[in-house]
């Protein structure tokens, strides 16, 4: 096709047009940007890609013991397996051997010689002509081990001092002092299980080498900046050699934040040793073995308060079980300490973070990094306090709200509430789930039922967004408009089914006002916005929405800029309307314009960036503004429970859940949703067990149960809460909606708390560890009904 | 023996396979020989649905299609003989998506995407299967997908809203000619065996032919729904060389009545049993109903869930509590034995070399109107039981005449309660009888601790489901015992 001329594009304006009103597509329910593509099949992810000629397909050889030294390795039977090519031990390395994201720790595999430190740990790797038969090789290695005691239960390790990272702490006030003198004191602990991110799409990664020593990486990963780094300092090569390449995720919830690493550097030496492309995919139970989880957490607490329930003091320690390496350890406990006051102002405050060594896979992101374990730390305490004073566990929480008026809004690290949005909107849900007249009703049903309980609650959610290391709240993205107006999107955020591609596309329509069909979002790469931090922290939209959109405003005021100089009007007289570009009397359809500017030689691609603003903590004070906003919501629940066999059903949960001013009401919706039906599993069904010898027993699908369908309760309302945009300039001043919605099945928990306290008319607060499977429900429910029966 | 084909329909294509590895499994066939990747592997063992593929198969008055959603990821490629396959990309009519995929595209139903094809298969045989939605059969029939993004939530909105202007699609356009083809596929066939390069996928025609491959290949391993069997390979990496796959022997598959028995065949699956079995008792329907998922119930069969010999298999405890036989078969001869004697060991079985199970005969009896099943586990839906049990207690005139109380997880074979059972025979029904009772579990039970449970809970529970059943026998009409009773 011929380019249009000037003259003819010119005359191509058509003043007698009429434009509707502004097309914005933010703040509308629109459908995930590869929608049609899931429902048909036609979404491609990492093993769904065409294999490159001469593709091989390596596996990992494994360690059989939780700790000991490997005396020997002998490979010999692998090497002679059937369709075998190649092995991988770690002296083929020919860079950095040590993956550790943060510090060091990670080898990426162990050597004869060297420690292993957890049951599945990485010996050796294995590349073959097809899946099976690299998968069949590995299993055929001889390892032979001198085996030392194994150090896999948290209690253990913490009484031996074992750490990964040395504790952190944030104290406020006189927390001694406080307790002495408080009117009723409290102390107790909660056993916190972790949990597998069970990702539908398992580890993956396919690797491609190119000339001059390079890779080509496609990868599941939340992180491919971290990813290409990874991979050039184990080839040893620069990074401008290694492009990462990530479409789409099978979801990832921080599982494949550090943990997609591994797979792709091993994939990358063996394709660089064998000079063929070569694809790691791990099988789900090797998946669930070598990858970490949700730590595990042991919390302790002494509290003091009043009569009416009022905090007065509190320390509290929480330890977590991060497995055999620091990995983001270190910030997972410190986001958990900062969660550790919920939406509860904590006049003196002691909170001790312990980052505790366990013989186990080392334990990484998932969903609320930390938060989720210091929330339930908090909510076990409020809840025990009700108890104790004799009061619905609801007034107490609400005494005990940050407020602004008595002024107590400053938490205990610091950070003042700017934004006081949970007592207004726990009182909309209050009345929305009808509470109080529930829970009257419930105190009946359960006088006379004998054998099923009711229990209700409703739990808070404050949850600070940003990384709280502050160098990674940054993002880029690059924008190009093709001379047809098709525009053209990348950032450095990775979609992993959450909607980012859809959001930010959006945003991008919303600066030059056309469709979203106009834009085409296409695989996130190393190569087209670099030096990107991990998709994570929920901050992706906040981040990623607005760097594309400075992107975006650079190209639309180059193209202002031209069109004032060109048809010498005002900036006034210039608007992007509809799909249209408005320049005076002018009307241009927005392809002809872009067309107009390129022939006019105007730049038709940008670049984009943006920093978070105003946040920073220091670790030596622990003090600081480490959170740009908060994301709040608060979630009342129902639960059913059998008292002859711990079995329960959550029969009824209304939610409202603050998200500021939705860009994409759909999406959030969607995203609370899932996030509360994650975490009811991390507190419920999800139930992580290590045997005697320190090897995971629960790693597959069949004896790992996320919720599946009947879990999801009948009743489940969801509203985000109306007219509330965030008060800080974030992208059209919406919230981050990710990870803050999973803590509100906290509810499910405190209400299966209260089903079983009901017994004691709610005077005993029962000890239920998570996840409060039916037997622990059992256990808790007899330990209450004998307690009555020895004290009555 | 003839030499033949592996015939099957891919959507309206017939495929022929002159040669088949019998350690493939429909998944890795069409994902690795087909390139149709939109199946996709979320664990390889049946256990997450994201691999549901619909297969249908000539109904029994040959003028219907009787589809079936099943895990592609253990349905061994061989048993495919004779049956469609629809996958995800069969779906779309052109630029139109089909009504259960655009259900779930106006629904938000999918976030990262992975599990949708399962999902969508899942919903599309809903739609063939039922004529309208309901939440409880939808919740059956998506109980084995797992979706870890949307929370479910959109996803039943999607099962509801795919019904909206449905009339019919282009499977009802071309059934007439699916059905043909299939039927050719069927009268064509001499037995279908498959030969090639040492490795055989044997597929016997009747009892006799079943016999003698045992007879010829000693070493074969047979094969029905493969629902357990499969996992040996995908999970063991086993190979193996000769499979003898049951699913076409008539004897093997047919639900009869006979002498007072009802006749199950061993290869029958546990879909099509459960309407025979809830026939003899209504209150088996919620177990069967949480027997695996409906993916692995239109697989897995009544034989298999025996001959595995697990102590958490949930059928062999219900049959038991009803005084069911089994016919074992090996060339000519035949021995029928209680069921409860066949299970020796862990995982042991009487079984003999080249025996097999023919059928499982149950008495007609209006005791079983007193048989009450319980399954107790971390998850309602698809999970494997923490325990099981099974109680029938016969009264009459208020006196306890018989008792067979089986429970399944409490040791290492399939087991009754005798200590238990004997404390109550011709003493009265009442709490005091039934609480004397509860305190003989822990003299016929030592069971073990392991990651579903710790010996202590299923002690408990064992004990305490027997006061359940006693409670219910007694409750009025609209009394709730089990959380499961209230809605999902």
């Amino acid at each position: 096709m011929p380019l249009k001329t000037e003259k003819m594009l010119e005359e191509r304006s058509n003043p007698e047009v009429s434009v509707d009103k502004s097309n914005s597509k933010v703040g509308v329910p629109l459908k995930h940007e590869s929608a049609t593509a899931h429902v048909s099949g036609k979404a491609i992810y990492v093993d769904d890609h065409p294999e490159p000629k001469q593709t091989l397909h390596a596996y990992v050889g494994l360690s059989s013991i939780a700790k000991g030294h490997i005396t020997r390795i002998d490979l010999s039977q692998v090497e002679k397996a059937e369709g075998v090519v190649s092995v991988l031990t770690l002296s083929d390395v020919p860079g950095i051997s040590d993956i550790g994201p943060v510090y060091p720790g990670d080898p990426i595999m162990v050597n004869e010689g060297d420690v292993v430190e957890f049951h599945g740990q990485v010996i050796f790797a294995v590349a073959a002509k097809s899946y099976v038969l690299a998968r069949r090789a590995a299993r055929l290695a001889r390892i032979t081990y001198e085996i030392h005691e194994a150090d896999h239960a948290l209690e253990k390790s913490l009484k031996k001092k074992q750490f990964v990272r040395p504790a952190h702490e944030q104290t406020r006030g006189n927390v001694a002092i406080a307790l002495k003198n408080s009117t009723r004191m409290l102390s107790g602990e909660l056993n916190i299980g972790g949990q597998e991110q069970m990702y539908l799409e398992g580890q993956v990664s396919l690797c491609i080498p190119t000339e001059c020593g390079g890779m080509i990486v496609h990868t599941s990963s939340q992180s491919p900046t971290e990813g290409q780094r990874l991979v050039a300092e184990v080839l040893n090569v620069p990074m401008n050699l290694v492009t990462v390449d990530v479409r789409r995720m099978g979801g990832g919830f921080g599982g494949k934040e550090t943990n997609a690493n591994q797979w792709a550097c091993i994939a990358a030496l063996l394709a660089r040793k064998t000079n063929r492309p070569v694809k790691l995919r791990l099988a789900r139970v090797d998946d669930f073995i070598v990858t970490g989880k949700r730590h595990p957490f042991k919390s302790r607490y002494k509290v003091g308060f009043d009569d009416n329930g009022l905090l007065t003091g509190i320390e509290i320690e929480l330890a977590a079980s991060c497995g055999m390496s620091a990995d983001l350890s270190d910030a997972i406990v410190d986001r958990a300490m900062f969660h550790s006051d919920n939406a509860y102002f904590l006049p003196h405050a002691k909170i001790v973070g312990h980052r505790v060594k366990t013989n186990t896979v080392s334990n990484t992101a998932f969903r609320g990094f930390g938060g989720p374990q210091g929330m339930v730390a908090i909510e076990h305490i409020i809840d025990d306090i009700a108890r104790n004073v004799g009061k619905d566990p609801l007034s107490v929480r609400k005494i005990n709200f940050y407020n602004k008026e008595k002024k107590r809004d400053i938490t205990h690290y610091g950070q003042k509430i700017e934004q006081h949005i949970i007592p207004a909107l726990v009182n909309r849900l209050e009345t929305t789930s009808d509470y109080w007249k529930r829970k009257a009703e419930i105190k009946s049903f359960n006088s006379k039922s004998e054998l099923l309980k009711k229990g209700l609650a409703l739990t808070p959610v404050k949850f600070g967004i940003s990384f709280t290391v502050k160098h990674m709240n940054q993002a880029g993205a690059l924008v190009h408009i093709y001379t047809d107006g098709s525009i053209h999107l990348n950032h450095g955020g990775t979609e992993m089914g959450q909607g980012l591609f859809t959001k930010v596309a959006q945003i991008v329509a919303h600066v030059f006002d056309v469709d979203t069909g106009v834009i085409s979002c296409s695989a996130t790469r190393t190569d087209k916005v670099p030096n990107t931090s991990p998709t994570a922290a929920s901050s992706s939209t906040d981040l990623n929405g607005m760097a594309a959109k400075n992107a975006a405003e650079k190209i639309k005021d180059r193209l202002v800029m031209f069109a004032m100089a060109h048809f010498s009007v005002c900036k006034n007289d210039i608007q992007f309307l509809n799909g249209r570009v408005l320049i005076g009397e002018n009307r241009y359809a927005f392809k002809d314009f872009i067309m107009l500017a390129h022939i006019n030689r105007i730049s038709l691609s940008a670049t984009g960036f943006y920093r978070t603003p105003k946040i920073h903590y220091d670790r030596k004070t622990g003090k600081g503004r480490p959170f740009y906003y908060y994301a709040n919501g608060a979630a009342v629940s129902e639960v059913i429970i059998d008292t002859l066999t711990g079995e329960y059903k959550v029969t009824r949960v209304d939610i409202c859940h603050d998200v500021g001013t939705s860009i994409n009401p759909a999406l959030d919706i969607g995203q609370i949703e899932g996030a509360f039906i994650q975490g009811m599993g991390w507190l419920t069904s999800e139930e992580l067990v290590w045997d005697s010898k320190g090897k995971l027993t629960t790693n597959n699908t069949a004896s790992y149960k996320i919720p599946a369908i009947s879990d999801t309760p009948i009743s489940f309302n969801v509203e985000l809460l109306p007219k509330s945009p965030n008060v800080e300039a974030t992208i059209f001043h919406s919230k981050a909606v990710g990870e803050p919605p999973l803590m509100l099945a906290i509810s499910i928990w405190s209400a299966l708390r209260d089903a079983i306290s009901s017994i004691s008319n709610y005077r005993i607060s029962p000890r239920l560890d998570t996840p409060a499977t039916p037997e622990r429900v059992f256990t808790s429910y007899e330990l209450v009904r004998k307690q009555i029966c020895g004290t009555d | 023996m003839g030499y033949l084909m592996i015939r099957f329909l891919l959507n309206d294509n017939e495929i022929t396979l002159e040669e088949i590895n019998p350690n493939i499994s429909l998944l890795e066939y069409l994902r690795e020989e087909l390139y149709l990747t939109g199946t996709k592997e979320g664990c390889a063992s049946g256990d997450c649905g994201a691999c549901t593929v619909v297969t249908s198969k000539l109904g029994v008055n040959k003028s219907s299609l009787q589809y079936e959603a099943v895990n592609a990821c253990i349905v061994p490629l061989g048993s495919l003989h004779g049956r469609q396959i629809i996958t995800v990309e069969h779906l779309q009519r052109g630029e139109s998506l089909h009504n259960c995929q655009q259900a779930m595209v106006d629904n938000h139903g999918s976030q990262c995407g992975f599990c949708t094809p399962g999902f969508v298969m899942s919903l599309f045989s809903y739609l063939k299967n039922n004529e309208k939605p309901e939440r409880e059969k939808i919740l059956e029939a998506l109980g084995g997908n797992l979706c870890r993004c949307t929370g479910y939530k959109s996803i039943i909105s999607a099962a509801f809203s795919m019904y909206q202007d449905y009339i019919s699609d282009q499977f009802d356009a071309s059934k007439g000619a699916t059905i043909k083809k299939l039927e050719r596929i069927k009268n064509e066939d001499a037995p279908a065996f498959l030969l090639a390069k040492n490795q055989q996928y044997l597929m016997p025609r009747d009892i006799r032919e079943l016999c003698k491959l045992l007879d010829e290949y000693p070493e074969a391993r047979l094969v029905a729904g493969g629902t357990d069997f499969s996992l040996e390979i995908t999970q063991g990496l086993k190979k193996f060389e000769t499979l003898i796959d049951v699913l076409n022997v008539p004897q093997l598959n047919s639900i009869y009545e006979n002498n007072g028995h009802i006749i199950i065949g061993a290869a029958v699956n546990l879909t099509d049993a459960k309407a025979t079995l809830v026939n003899l008792q209504p209150n088996l329907t919620e177990l069967i109903e949480r027997f695996g998922s409906l993916q692995i119930r239109n697989r897995g069969t009544l034989g298999g869930n025996i001959a595995n010999a697990s102590p958490v298999a949930d059928m062999p405890p219900v049959l038991i509590a009803l005084n069911a036989n089994i016919t074992l078969m090996k060339m000519d001869s035949e021995r029928t034995i209680p069921l409860e004697d066949f299970f020796t060991g862990y995982k042991k079985t009487q079984l003999m070399p080249q025996e097999f199970i023919k059928d499982i005969q149950i008495p007609m009896s209006t005791r079983h109107l007193f048989l009450r099943a319980y399954k107790v586990s971390k998850r309602i839906d698809d999970d494997i039981s923490s325990l099981c049990a099974a109680i029938s207690i016969v009264r009459e005139e208020g006196l306890i005449k018989e008792a067979r109380i089986a429970y399944g997880g409490m040791a290492e074979v399939p087991k009754r309660a005798e200590i238990c059972e004997k404390s109550m025979l011709g003493k009265t029904w009442s709490e005091v009888t039934i609480e004397d009772a509860m305190t003989r579990i822990p003299q016929d039970f030592s069971p073990i601790s392991d990651f579903r449970a710790t010996a202590g809970y299923r002690l408990s529970v064992a004990r305490n489901l027997l006061k359940r059943y006693f409670l219910e026998e007694n409750r009025s009409d609209n009394e709730k015992f089990r959380v499961t009773h209230y809605a999902s």
